[in-house]
């Protein structure tokens, strides 16, 4: 299978972003000149040291908070944010304990208007492929964290948008669902083809999955490089080039691990 | 099992006990049974007065189950109120709260005043006393969504109404709960309390009313109807939200 295929028109850009907390004593920069750019179909990763503003580049995007200054297009459109546009996941699972697994994974259907009974025939085709067959009726707190990992996946996928905001999807899990959890990811990508913008500090997760790795660096968050990945899929963390790009990564993140400590 | 054991039958071994020292102490010290009635007697009392205790029961029963269901309907829907607006939360929840120092036995005659020496005015005691714990715990309730699930929402283009219904209201409802179970206990004193102010009928009245006579043995009776009614509500309202807050158990 080869990588995905390099930028046509870009889905998604955004260019020369900035986002500051505003304080009584004054501005505390979090997002400095942010660029990136996700094609139709591509998996980009963001990485960077923990709380530097990753998360609030998410938030940006998906309208949740206002930026201050900087320019989002969708398909060549200048837009505030890409709200609708988006699914969005997190860390945390944020399923509703009062929802079996089924209803959990309709949720975004729901809200877009669709009916009930037509959502939970849509979710109950594909419920096999997120490996929930015979689950639909559980409710969350029956389910391992894996699974309702796969949950969360699935209401992502469900919502029917272009781009998924995955944040830190899988952070929360332990090394071996992590892993099984990234290759489902990757079949669902094949399955789906969505573009996928995806947070994470864990460098080898970023090499497996995404086509490009944007490196960010401490507060306030530039973008420090861009690193392609450009690696047939599936990839294993053990492959030379794949080592090579680690190795620089890491390196990439170390700095920022020294500016700390000076 | 052993857990359901040690819940149910400890207590009932201790009410045993003191029913034993009890039923001891008033034949050893020949306390007349008007001072101290022997739960013997007690028992006894209820069996003669039988249909007397369960006609006076009803309406109390009444009284609570209806002041209940207005401040249930009337708390869920201030606490909505005080969610959505600012104004209306800065302009009523001091007030709710202030309103709780004033002690109910105080207002109680103007209350038989305002609404009569039948079941209006208990029904009134009844709702204000359970008004405040559910008003404060369903605003607890509906701010305890996790801002997560919030934004979650709001990135897939929720209507406020749908946020509301889908997450707010469905988080809110063990905190009802509570509000009710902590409602059910006082609901119990408030009625008492108008029927003690005046009325025709119902336990609170039968208590007075063979007070006066020093029929201390049904004063008893009746409170052991009424606490067997709290406790009753207590384990229906317990029962309906094992049903309807069915994932908390588990």
């Amino acid at each position: 299978m080869l990588a995905a295929e390099t930028v046509q028109v870009p889905l998604l850009e955004v260019e020369g972003l900035f986002k500051g907390l505003h304080k009584e004593d004054g501005t505390l920069e979090v997002l400095q000149d942010v660029f990136l750019e996700v094609g139709p179909g591509e998996i980009i990763g963001v990485v960077g040291p923990s709380g530097c503003g990753k998360s609030t580049l998410f938030n940006a995007l998906a309208g949740l908070i206002p930026i201050d200054r900087g320019r989002i297009r969708l398909n060549g459109q200048e837009v505030p944010n890409i709200r609708g546009q988006v699914a969005y996941m997190q860390q945390k699972d944020l399923l509703l304990p009062w929802r079996t697994a089924l209803d959990n994974a309709i949720l975004g259907m729901e809200i877009q208007g669709l009916k009930k009974s037509r959502a939970r025939k849509e979710a109950m085709e594909i419920l096999k492929f997120f490996g929930l067959e015979g689950f639909q009726d559980r409710y969350p707190h029956e389910l391992s964290g894996g699974m309702r990992q796969r949950v969360a996946l699935m209401r992502t996928i469900l919502c029917r948008k272009k781009i998924l905001l995955l944040d830190e999807p899988f952070g929360a899990l332990d090394a071996i669902t992590r892993l099984m959890l990234q290759r489902w990811l990757l079949r669902v990508w094949m399955r789906f083809r969505p573009s996928i913008l995806l947070i994470t500090h864990d460098v080898d997760e970023a090499l497996i999955l995404t086509d490009r790795i944007y490196v960010m660096s401490l507060r306030p968050a530039t973008i420090k490089r861009v690193v392609p990945v450009e690696l047939e899929r599936p990839r294993s963390a053990t492959e030379k080039p794949l080592i090579d790009r680690k190795a620089e990564l890491l390196r990439l993140l170390e700095e920022e691990i020294v500016e700390t400590e000076t | 099992m052993k857990r359901f054991w040690m819940d149910s039958i400890l207590p009932f071994m201790l009410l045993v006990a003191i029913g034993v020292f009890w039923e001891a102490a008033v034949s050893i010290w020949h306390i007349p049974s008007y001072i101290l009635p022997s739960p013997s007697r007690i028992i006894l009392v209820i069996g003669e007065r039988w249909n007397l205790l369960v006609a006076n029961s009803l309406v109390t029963l009444g009284e609570i189950t209806a002041g209940f269901v207005v401040a249930l309907i009337g708390g869920v829907a201030l606490a909505l109120a005080i969610h959505s607006s600012r104004i209306v939360e800065r302009a009523t929840l001091p007030l709710v709260i202030a309103s709780q120092t004033i002690p109910v036995f105080a207002i109680a005659p103007l209350l038989i005043l305002w609404f009569g020496y039948g079941m209006g005015s208990k029904v009134v005691m009844a709702a204000i006393i359970v008004f405040f714990p559910i008003v404060i715990n369903t605003v607890d309730g509906l701010r305890a969504a996790d801002p997560d699930t919030i934004s979650l929402l709001k990135v897939l283009e929720a209507t406020p109404r749908q946020i509301m219904l889908k997450v707010r209201i469905p988080q809110a409802l063990p905190f009802v709960f509570s509000g009710l179970k902590i409602g059910v206990a006082v609901s119990v004193i408030g009625a008492v309390i108008g029927e003690w102010v005046g009325a025709r009928e119902g336990l609170g009245y039968l208590m007075i009313h063979a007070n006066a006579q020093l029929q201390v043995d049904l004063v008893f009776a009746a409170i052991f109807c009424l606490s067997v009614m709290g406790v009753t509500l207590y384990a229906l309202i317990g029962l309906l939200e094992r049903h309807v807050v069915h994932w908390r158990g588990a």
